[in-house]
């Protein structure tokens, strides 16, 4: 039911983009119509520029949120785990957590060059703190009578870490990794627009820049719709790892 | 029984069999990060048989607990000692089993891998661990449950599940923590009978810690009697229940022990209640 009223909210809002501008109530080239987007969007494909700017973007991303989802994990893990691993920690995180990670752009860029790299890094540092407070909340959660079980049947420590802790903190940890996905497209894109020689954020301002206005609009609507599927099938994948709740 | 050949180190009564837990001059401080310290247990003593049956009888607050856990090692010693089978206690260990409130049981696994864990950690072929887990399911009764979740069965399936998974372990010592306390009062006492049978077919020195009288004259060949703030045992009485006799509840016996444990916990001049 809430199901159809979403769509049919979409189904709305789809019509007035196509109408607005027809009837003349937007202007044309700043916001073009739907369907005049929808057959740009299938230009860019025909072109292959959507496949590699698009792949370029992905790889980036996957890479980025990839290296953010196992050091991330280990930190937050272990900063519940370990007080040495927590004094360190805990005020860097502190530290970081209210910075803008756009701003670190420009200091990626300067770094790293124009390349993968510094995108790399720049979603790697932004997405490890989601990633890190999850685990570490999570596992801070852990109830003591679960580890003491554990170690009761046999488990040392460090095997109950594993078995024990990090299985309680999953549905934390998860819940992390999610903001850190929806973050990671930001960056991505944010850092594309400003520094990059390809992907899709570098697209988005090629095209901006050069007044193809439709097919900037295809390249945004695609990462918007990129984003949503990724997310749902995110939550999807989540549902199934936590059916034991 | 085997003739007691170890002299009785506290005193505290009269342990059927060889020394299988001793406890002397156990105390325990409890600090919390913020207000002040609380002496939770104050000079323990005490010993356990092999395949004696003891409760640990007392209110709420009188440490009945944190001496479980200092026994199964999860706590750390800090004055007095603590030896199982002649072995000084550092460590939790699966010589030890022991059985929470809660249940405890891991909920990311099935009522099988849960009953597995300890089987498998013990490096036990998967075959030969499937073979016993399923052995003792049964023995619990959760046969056809073996692939529920716990959050998919009831408090007495639940707290079943628990005993099974540290009973496939066969510990020479199993440590209850209020295991039917989270029960319902029909599910407690069918668990109680239950667990008597277990521990007959399998005796071990069982540590039975709980706040009801009724339940550790039942259960218990010797009840500690406890007292709060700080925790210190109090009284010890043997129970000397004849418990051939399936009627043995009714009896005058029982409910005269149950009788004189009770105000034994209740009176309690000095405390500050």
């Amino acid at each position: 039911m809430t199901r159809l009223r979403g769509g049919i909210g979409l189904l709305v809002l789809a019509l007035l983009w196509e109408l607005a501008p027809r009837l003349g109530l937007v202007r044309m080239d700043t916001l073009p119509p739907l369907s005049a987007i929808f057959l740009a969007w299938l230009d860019l494909a025909r072109s292959g520029d959507l496949w590699t700017h698009g792949s370029a973007s992905l790889l980036r991303a996957a890479a980025g949120v990839a290296i953010a989802i196992v050091a991330g994990t280990v930190i937050g893990i272990g900063m519940a785990a370990w007080v040495p691993v927590r004094i360190v920690f805990r005020p860097l995180m502190e530290a970081f957590y209210p910075v803008p990670k756009s701003a670190l752009i420009p200091v990626t860029a300067l770094w790293l060059g124009l390349g993968d790299a510094s995108k790399v890094t720049l979603i790697a540092l932004g997405c490890i703190l989601p990633v890190a407070i999850g685990a570490y909340n999570g596992a801070r959660g852990c109830e003591r009578v679960l580890i003491w079980s554990g170690r009761s049947l046999g488990a040392g420590k460090l095997r109950t870490l594993v078995d024990v802790v990090v299985p309680s903190a999953l549905p934390e940890l998860l819940n992390g990794v999610r903001t850190a996905l929806a973050l990671s497209l930001v960056l991505l894109v944010s850092s594309e627009l400003i520094v990059a020689k390809n992907g899709l954020g570098y697209l988005i301002g090629f095209l901006g820049g050069s007044g193809i206005y439709d097919a900037m609009f295809a390249v945004v609507l695609t990462i918007a719709i990129f984003g949503l599927i990724v997310d749902r099938l995110y939550l999807r994948y989540v549902r199934s790892v936590l059916s034991w709740q | 029984m085997g003739s007691a050949t170890q002299a009785e180190v506290s005193g505290a009564g009269g342990a059927k069999g060889d020394s299988h837990i001793v406890v002397s001059g156990l105390t325990h401080v409890y600090r919390p990060r913020h207000g002040r310290q609380v002496t939770a247990l104050d000079d323990i003593n005490l010993t356990v048989g092999n395949h004696e049956f003891v409760a640990l009888l007392g209110p709420s607050g009188c440490g009945k607990s944190t001496l479980l856990y200092l026994i199964g090692g999860f706590l750390p010693v800090e004055k007095g000692s603590i030896s199982v089978l002649g072995e000084p206690v550092r460590e939790p260990g699966p010589d030890r089993g022991i059985v929470f409130q809660h249940f405890a049981l891991f909920p990311w696994k099935t009522v099988r891998a849960n009953v597995m864990y300890g089987l498998e950690r013990k490096g036990l072929p998967k075959r030969e661990a499937e073979a016993r887990a399923a052995e003792m399911i049964a023995q619990v009764g959760l046969k056809g449950f073996e692939d529920s979740y716990p959050s998919q069965l009831s408090g007495g399936m639940r707290q079943r599940a628990a005993i099974a998974r540290t009973l496939v372990l066969d510990p020479s010592t199993l440590l209850m923590d209020e295991p039917f306390g989270a029960l319902d009062a029909q599910t407690r006492n069918l668990m109680q009978i239950e667990l008597l049978a277990l521990w007959r077919r399998s005796p071990k020195a069982v540590v039975f810690v709980t706040h009801d009288v009724h339940e550790a004259v039942y259960l218990a060949d010797r009840v500690f009697v406890m007292s709060a703030r700080p925790g210190r045992i109090k009284a010890v009485v043997s129970t000397g229940i004849d418990r051939s006799d399936r009627e043995f509840v009714k009896s005058r016996a029982f409910v005269e022990k149950v009788d004189e444990i009770w105000h034994l916990v209740h009176d309690q001049p000095q405390g500050p209640r």
